[in-house]
């Protein structure tokens, strides 16, 4: 097949999975003709709905080895981790804790909510990363002290998909009664989590990150021993009042069905995505030897590949491969022009930050497309060092 | 025997989804792809998107620029009210999510059920901080249709901004920001025929607004997290409709209308709500005397007819009615007082259905009585 006339290869899985059918079958009759609001209690259609969200709460704990009633459901994993960081600074600062840390390299949405809590007077830490990513846990150690609430350290990195080793910092902060919240967006549903064996007492969860629907995501909250956080915001007090609204059942059932498919067949995809991956970072230094793997190679999701190619402004290579789909880091930040925070952190000076790729391969990646996608960057790389191209003025947008 | 009819009256919780609205919605659901990316994956999201904030603009005459999406009224409300460094007056009947704003001073109301407009010409008189007001369009207990226009210049004359929750508004009555001096209006999407989960802000462009989730730059930096893609294409659908709901709101309020009167006939000592004032054409809030509402909502679910005793939320427990007690109904009356509301599926058949099963019980409690 000609490049032409070949379907365009998606592999951009970290800023979002499509929708697995299986999991839209299910939603479907939610909407038409199974409507009824779950906290119409006094009848049978809201009866109904509220059945089908504790379905889809116990299989969505089931997943990371909770109990169904540590679910709060919200809007997503954006949401999720909002709640977890200001909700949990909030309600500890009137026990004399004022002090949040986290990792430079976390998600936009949790940088931003520290920012908005250290503008309203609390002491936040943002602690530097190793060259691979991973977080130096004597460093963290060092800065926790007595009046510290709340650590927050993403489990897989959105961009260099590094692991953080959750168990040690979650063992750290117990000893000290302090709240840890990981961000697990990319890592539930693709790689086993277990907040029991992790001891963790927030994490975040996205339903369109593990091929379920946008919009729908979910906090975890700790029971035993309870993690005490304040809600976002007020309303009708469902989710036990941490997170009031009207609780939108078919998205909640979609994220349910995703987490049940997620844990049937998680492990075998995460061996053959770790294959594909290998074979896609091999292919690459076969044909481009000084391609740079940004982050550590062995401690990161199994599809995920950050890659620098020395010279070459990565929105110029994703012009020049205007059939596959990729990104230059976080979505939430697609738009700007900068190289990635996250890259500059872990010590990339700006031109190798300016030229790397995130490469997400997920769920409906077969290997055929991978290949494809090795000659199609090899190639474009070959070209615009040879100064020989024409950027897509569609594709650069 | 249990009756094999199933009569949704509940419409005010929540309504089905419309045909077009679900078709609409599965079409983008099996579409890959997040707003914010660059690639052609992204930008058809995108512009899916874009058009429906076209269209949920066009619903209350905004620009498509003023329409901030959230995930629900819920949300929407509470982005307004917090996201100000103002003093907050809210009247008495407003939705929780409205109420629920810490430190908010309560404006009441007649006994009819609208917000006293001279109460609160008072106290925005004598309130010395810059004030935000809060007013709902349309009560989602008793239907009745607020004077948000004389609220909102009363609010523009001390000074105030004003935010209306126009939720059950929606799709029942023509909506102009422009038209209501509304600053700011809520929208749920699930109360008009489009899906649970999205809802939308619209705000005046020159406000200043702190962002109630913080995060990535989506919808101008109001609102972080990724899109409801398929969420939004359902909503701008669904305002899409809402023209063409306008237009049967004449066919629903006289079948209400008819229960009322079929109601008030079996029962001439039941008693309707906000029966003296204007009203959304679906909704009767009524009493049932010395029945508790439990009762009667009990042996309606028995009957496959499904009502309410208030508002949806919290944990689906009775509680007395915040509404009809603002309203200075007696508590004996309040707790056996039902809300029925219907939608563009109602039918004559559903009114029968209902007046056949709470005529029977109240002939059954009458019976006893004697």
């Amino acid at each position: 097949m000609s490049e032409r006339n070949r379907p365009p290869v998606y592999l951009d899985y970290h800023a979002t999975t499509p929708c697995d059918p299986r999991v839209l079958d299910e939603m479907i009759p939610w909407f038409t003709q199974k409507f009824g609001n779950p906290a119409s209690l006094t009848h049978a259609f809201g009866r109904e709905a509220e059945a089908a969200v504790e379905r889809a709460r116990a299989q969505l704990a089931a997943l990371i080895g909770a109990e169904p009633r540590e679910i709060v459901f919200t809007s997503g994993a954006t949401e999720a981790n909002n709640l977890a960081v200001k909700g949990a600074a909030h309600f500890h600062r009137a026990f004399g804790k004022d002090h949040v840390v986290t990792l430079a390299t976390e998600h936009k949405c949790v940088l931003e909510s520290c920012r908005v809590l250290a503008a309203e007077g609390f002491r936040v830490t943002v602690l530097p990363v190793e060259h691979s990513g991973l977080v130096d846990l004597e460093r963290l150690e060092a800065a926790l002290d007595e009046r510290t609430s709340l650590v927050s350290v993403m489990a897989a990195h959105n961009e260099v998909g590094v692991l953080q080793p959750v168990g040690e910092i979650a063992r750290l902060c117990r000893a000290r009664s302090i709240l840890f919240h990981t961000d697990g967006a990319q890592a539930v549903g693709k790689i086993p989590v277990d907040v029991t064996e992790w001891g963790v007492d927030l994490l975040s969860i996205s339903g369109h990150k593990m091929y379920g629907p946008k919009g729908v995501g979910a906090l975890y909250v700790r029971r035993r021993p309870r993690a005490r956080i304040a809600p976002l915001f007020d309303g009708g007090g469902q989710e036990r009042g941490l997170r009031s609204g009207t609780l939108p059942t078919p998205l909640i059932v979609g994220i349910g069905a995703a987490a049940a498919v997620a844990e049937a067949e998680m492990v075998a995809e995460a061996d053959r995505l770790l294959g594909l991956r290998r074979r896609f970072l091999a292919g690459i230094r076969a044909l481009v030897p000084d391609a740079v793997l940004n982050g550590d190679p062995e401690r990161r999701l199994p599809g995920n590949l950050n890659l620098s190619f020395p010279g070459i402004a990565a929105p110029d290579l994703m012009a020049a491969c205007p059939t596959l789909a990729l990104s230059s880091g976080s979505a939430c930040t697609a738009a700007e022009v900068e190289p990635s925070y996250v890259l500059r952190a872990l010590g990339l000076g700006d031109a190798l930050a300016a030229a790397s790729i995130r490469i997400g391969l997920g769920r409906f990646t077969i290997a055929e497309e991978v290949d494809f996608a090795i000659d199609a960057l090899a190639g474009a790389v070959g070209r615009l060092r040879a100064g020989r191209v024409t950027s897509d003025p569609v594709g650069a947008k | 025997m249990t009756d094999p009819r199933a009569t949704y009256l509940d419409w005010n919780a929540t309504a089905p989804v419309l045909p077009e609205v679900a078709a609409a919605m599965a079409e983008a659901l099996a579409r890959c792809g997040n707003p914010s990316s660059v690639h052609r994956w992204g930008r058809a999201t995108r512009r899916a998107v874009e058009e429906a904030r076209l269209d949920v603009a066009a619903l209350v005459g905004a620009a498509p620029q003023d329409i901030l999406f959230t995930s629900g009224g819920t949300e929407a409300n509470q982005t307004a009210l917090r996201g100000f460094d103002r003093r907050v007056l809210v009247s008495a009947i407003e939705h929780d999510s409205v109420r629920a704003v810490p430190g908010a001073t309560v404006i009441p109301v007649t006994g009819d059920g609208q917000v006293d407009l001279g109460a609160l010409d008072r106290m925005l008189a004598a309130e010395t901080r810059p004030a935000l007001v809060s007013i709902m369009l349309a009560n989602n207990e008793t239907g009745v249709i607020q004077p948000v226009a004389e609220a909102a210049r009363i609010a523009k004359k001390h000074g105030a901004l004003f935010h209306s929750d126009a939720v059950q508004a929606a799709g029942r009555l023509p909506l102009s920001t422009a038209a209501l001096g509304a600053d700011l209006l809520t929208l749920s999407a699930h109360k008009i025929g489009g899906p649970q989960g999205v809802g939308a802000l619209v705000v005046r462009p020159d406000l200043d607004l702190a962002p109630l989730i913080a995060g990535g730059g989506q919808e101008r930096g109001r609102r972080a997290g990724t899109e409801n893609v398929a969420g939004i294409v359902g909503f701008g659908i669904a305002a899409r409709q809402a023209a063409r709901h306008i237009d049967n709101q004449a066919r629903i309020a006289r079948l209400r209308d008819e229960a009322e009167r079929r109601l008030l006939a079996l029962a001439p000592d039941a008693q309707v709500f906000g029966a003296p004032v204007p009203r959304v054409a679906n909704t009767l809030c009524l009493s049932m005397p010395r029945v508790p509402a439990a009762t009667q909502i009990m042996a309606l679910d028995l009957a496959g007819v499904m009502v309410s005793a208030g508002a949806a939320c919290s944990s689906g427990k009775l509680r007395r009615s915040p509404v009809l007690e603002a309203m200075g109904v007696a508590e004996a009356d309040a707790d056996c007082a039902i809300r029925i509301s219907l939608g563009w599926s109602t039918e004559a058949a559903d009114i029968d259905h209902l007046v056949e099963a709470w005529g029977a019980l109240y002939q059954r409690t009458r019976a006893k009585a004697a």
